[in-house]
C-alpha cells in the first residue's frame, strides 16, 4: 500500500516544476504546456485525497479542471497564432504591451 | 509491489517535467508533456480512478496536446534566440519561488501524514461518477457547455484572417 504523501510529494515537486518554466521560459508555447502541467499536478492531489478520503466530489472537480483546461488551452493557442501572425515571434517580450 | 509500481511511474513522470523545464524547443516540450502524462494515467489506474484515467488520455493527450502540436507544426513556429535580454537576471529569482512554494506544499502535506486510509474498490467507478455529475452537480455541468461554446466562437473569431 502506497502511503498518501507520496501522491501528494509528487503532486507538489511536479507543480513546482511547472510554476519554474513558467517563470524561466520566454516563448509563450512552453509557457502554456507548463501551464497544462500545473493544471494535472493539481489533478493528481485532487485524485489521490479523492480515493483515500472515499470521497467522489474530487473527481467530478477533476472533470471541470479539465474542461476548463480544454477550452484555455483552445483560446490560449488562438491567441498564439494571432501574435505569429502579426509579429513573426512567439517571444513574449516582444508582447509585453498588449496592442498590436 | 504497488510501490515498485510507484517509483516507476513517479519516475517517467518526473523525467517527462524535468525534460519540459530544460527543452527550448516548444515541440519536444509538447512531447514530453505527453510522457507526463502517460505516467499520470498509470497513477490514477492505481488509485481506482478508472474514469479519470480514461478521461485523462482522451482529452488531454488526445486532444489538448495534439492542439498544441498542431500550432507547433502547421504554423512552423520556431523560437528564435532573442536579440535583446534585457530582463535576464530576472529569471533567477525561480529558484527562490520554487523553495517557497515546495516548503508550504511540505508544510500542508505533513497536515495528512497519520491518517493513511485505505483505497476503496468503489470509488471511481464510471456509474458513480455519471450518476453524482447528473444529480448534483448537473448545474455545474450544464454551465461548462456554454463555458466550451463561448471559448469555441472565441477562438474563431480571433484566428480568422480578416
Amino acid at each position: 500500500m502506497v502511503p498518501m504523501s507520496w501522491y501528494l510529494a509528487l503532486g507538489a515537486v511536479l507543480f513546482t516544476i511547472g510554476a519554474i518554466s513558467v517563470i524561466v521560459k520566454r516563448d509563450i508555447l512552453s509557457m502554456l504546456l507548463a501551464i497544462e502541467l500545473m493544471l494535472n499536478s493539481v489533478n493528481l492531489t485532487l485524485v489521490t485525497f479523492s480515493s483515500y478520503f472515499q470521497e467522489l466530489s474530487g473527481q467530478i472537480l477533476v472533470f471541470f479542471v479539465m474542461v476548463v483546461a480544454a477550452a484555455e488551452a483552445g483560446v490560449g493557442l488562438a491567441i498564439v497564432v494571432l501574435l505569429f501572425r502579426n509579429r513573426q515571434t512567439v517571444d513574449v517580450d516582444q508582447a509585453s504591451m498588449l496592442k498590436l | 509491489m504497488e510501490q515498485l509500481f510507484f517509483i516507476i511511474f513517479a519516475g517517467i513522470a518526473l523525467i517527462g517535467a524535468v525534460n519540459l523545464l530544460l527543452r527550448r524547443n516548444p515541440l519536444y516540450a509538447a512531447l514530453s508533456l505527453l510522457t507526463t502524462m502517460a505516467a499520470l494515467t498509470g497513477l490514477y489506474i492505481m488509485l481506482k480512478a478508472y474514469f479519470i484515467a480514461v478521461i485523462q488520455v482522451m482529452i488531454y493527450a488526445g486532444a489538448i496536446v495534439v492542439l498544441f502540436l498542431f500550432v507547433i507544426m502547421l504554423f512552423n513556429i520556431r523560437v528564435v534566440e532573442r536579440q535583446t535580454d534585457r530582463r535576464g537576471y530576472l529569471k533567477w529569482l525561480a529558484l527562490p519561488f520554487a523553495i517557497i512554494l515546495i516548503g508550504q506544499f511540505v508544510y500542508i502535506a505533513r497536515l495528512f501524514e497519520g491518517n493513511p486510509t485505505p483505497v476503496g474498490t468503489e470509488v471511481g467507478l464510471t456509474e458513480m461518477v455519471g450518476r453524482k455529475l447528473f444529480t448534483a452537480y448537473l448545474l455545474p455541468f450544464e454551465v461548462t457547455s456554454i463555458l466550451i461554446l463561448a471559448a469555441i466562437i472565441g477562438a474563431v473569431v480571433l484566428a480568422q484572417k480578416e
